[in-house]
């Protein structure tokens, strides 16, 4: 265990850099997931990765490639069902999350030739993160920071109420799209670090927890930030530490941060 | 029918010509014009369905008419007040942070630039006044989920008005707001209207109450049936027409009524909303 932690095998390195850049990117997504209640949205978008997966391997692509082109075609359809569509949107996520998740299912039964280990897509299979997967994940922490630095501020506006924002000359579809592509693509990147079945509570858990602790949004994001990057590191500690899958591991202190914010008190 | 209350002919601020407008085969509006002058204020009544909001919509620009046309004057600046929103309470934001948010077309590099800097700067002159105009500096630190209706129309009012509009439209401004609070709000967004000099138009679904100072009512049912000053048209047939008879008995925008003993016709009887002053516009 000393000797994990003084000298680090190079899978560990890799899993720790990859989950702190999730937790980072997760913090200002998760924030906006949890006040646009978006995280149905985002439970779709996991599911779907599972056709994703199932694509990939039938036209024998790059996995990590397919699940990313899957999310962002599934985000972009999302996006513009939602405004067209007269079913509530709870009803249609609710519909393309499970059928997705069952034809990706269908799908891959097609193929007694292919062993694919269901698990690791499911709840994650951080210790493979490799060094692509951290160049992945690092352009997508520049784009992020980027996206935000520029529209922080409008796509609040957008949240707080879009007919409002949009007279106030704020381009809310554009903005509203990108925002949700990023999504879309972390979703897709994630999906090692905590699997497809645990990727919302990463990006809402710790937005939940610092909700209770915060007096304005970028409180309440920079609160996000920290406990996401606890998450991450005593997530993996236990782990290593108890032989824990660290998917579900990493969630259950996020989950323990949260239960913690609610001794404070409501004000 | 048309009347100006003000024979002047001033500039107008916006204009609309001959609005259409469709949902699917069904014709929502029908061949609605109107033109709003500055520091006129216009109320916009009519019943559930009349098509209010979409007029609404199509004149802020968030829709397109399916036919006619909307213009606007040159550089036409516009403060919005959304119908009762609903803010979701998982948002932490202070009313001074929500008046702030005015300003998110300001780009990041001279934002950071007036972080550093020491003294106000205009944007944040003018949040202290919107405040100011709408008493609500007390409220600056307060969370926004903790305001009661009032308070939270009055907020608002204020982020409407923080970038100086020629034209506030306001979408049922009262709605969800006791007696009192009403009155109070109208008597506000007179000041505003003194203070700013700005066109005002007002929507409203309520068809008995309309602010005192109102200069022309126009009446909404797909089309516009009437338009008029309060005082005459109570009295025009086709406002009695669709509104029904009860009308005849009532004397509807020139009541004057005391809030202290009327609240047992709360809703169902004449009520005026007047400002406090409440003398007669002239």
């Amino acid at each position: 265990m000393i000797d994990l932690v003084l000298n680090p095998p190079n899978f560990l390195i890799m899993a720790l850099i990859g989950g702190l850049l999730v937790a980072l990117i997760s913090a200002p997504l998760g924030t906006f997931m949890v006040w646009q209640k978006q995280s149905y949205f985002g439970a779709t978008l996991a599911h779907s990765a599972l056709l994703g997966v199932s694509l990939g391997m039938i036209m024998q692509i790059d996995l990590t490639l397919s699940i990313l082109v899957t999310s962002v075609i599934i985000g972009v359809a999302l996006f513009y069902l939602a405004q067209k569509s007269s079913l509530s949107s709870d009803t249609l996520l609710g519909i393309l999350a499970h059928s997705s998740l069952a034809l990706g299912l269908v799908l891959l039964s097609f193929q007694p030739n292919i062993q694919l280990d269901l698990m690791r897509y499911l709840f994650g299979d951080i210790l493979s993160i490799n060094l692509d997967d951290i160049q992945l994940l690092s352009a997508l922490l520049v784009l992020t920071l980027l996206f935000f630095a520029k529209y922080w501020q409008s796509l609040l506006n957008i949240t707080l109420n879009i007919e409002l924002a949009a007279v106030e000359g704020i381009a809310t579809k554009s903005i509203q799209l990108s925002y949700i592509l990023l999504l879309a693509l972390l979703i897709a990147l994630a999906i090692k670090v905590v699997g497809i079945l645990l990727i919302t509570s990463l990006l809402i858990v710790p937005a939940a927890a610092a909700h209770r602790l915060s007096n304005t949004p970028e409180q309440m994001l920079g609160f996000t930030l920290v406990g996401g990057l606890i998450s991450v590191i005593l997530g993996l500690a236990t782990s290593i530490g108890f032989d824990t899958p660290a998917g579900p591991s990493i969630v259950m202190v996020a989950t323990a941060l949260f239960l913690l914010s609610l001794l404070k008190k409501a004000q | 029918m048309k009347i100006n209350s003000n024979p002047k002919i001033r500039s107008f601020l916006i204009k609309a010509d001959h609005i259409h407008h469709f949902y699917d085969e069904k014709e929502v509006l029908s061949n609605v014009s109107l033109t709003i002058r500055a520091k006129e204020i216009v109320t916009l009544i009519g019943p559930n369905g009349a098509g209010k909001s979409t007029l609404l919509k199509i004149l802020l620009g968030l829709i397109p008419a399916s036919k006619g046309k909307v213009s606007r004057q040159a550089n036409l600046k516009i403060g919005f007040m959304p119908q009762k929103v609903q803010l979701d309470s998982s948002l932490p934001l202070t009313v001074e942070g929500f008046l702030n948010l005015a300003n998110s077309q300001q780009p990041l590099l001279s934002r950071l630039k007036s972080l550093l800097r020491t003294e106000a700067t205009p944007f944040q002159t003018h949040v202290i006044q919107a405040m100011t105009l709408l008493k609500i500096e007390d409220l600056a630190k307060q969370q926004i989920k903790n305001l009661s209706g009032g308070e939270f129309q009055r907020v608002l009012l204020a982020r409407a008005i923080v970038s100086k509009p020629d034209l506030l439209v306001l979408d049922e401004p009262v709605q969800g707001v006791d007696l009192q609070g009403q009155t109070e709000l109208y008597y506000l967004i007179n000041q505003i209207k003194d203070e700013l000099g700005c066109g005002i138009l007002m929507v409203s679904h309520d068809l008995h109450v309309v602010m005192k100072s109102t200069n022309r009512v126009l009446c909404l049912n797909q089309h516009l049936c009437c338009s008029g000053h309060p005082s005459q048209l109570s009295e025009d047939p086709s406002f009695q027409k669709i509104f029904g008879n009860e009308f005849e008995e009532l004397a509807v925008y020139e009541h004057h009524h005391n809030p202290t003993q009327c609240d047992h016709t709360h809703g169902q009887h004449s009520q005026t909303a007047e400002q406090s002053h409440g003398h007669h516009h002239d």
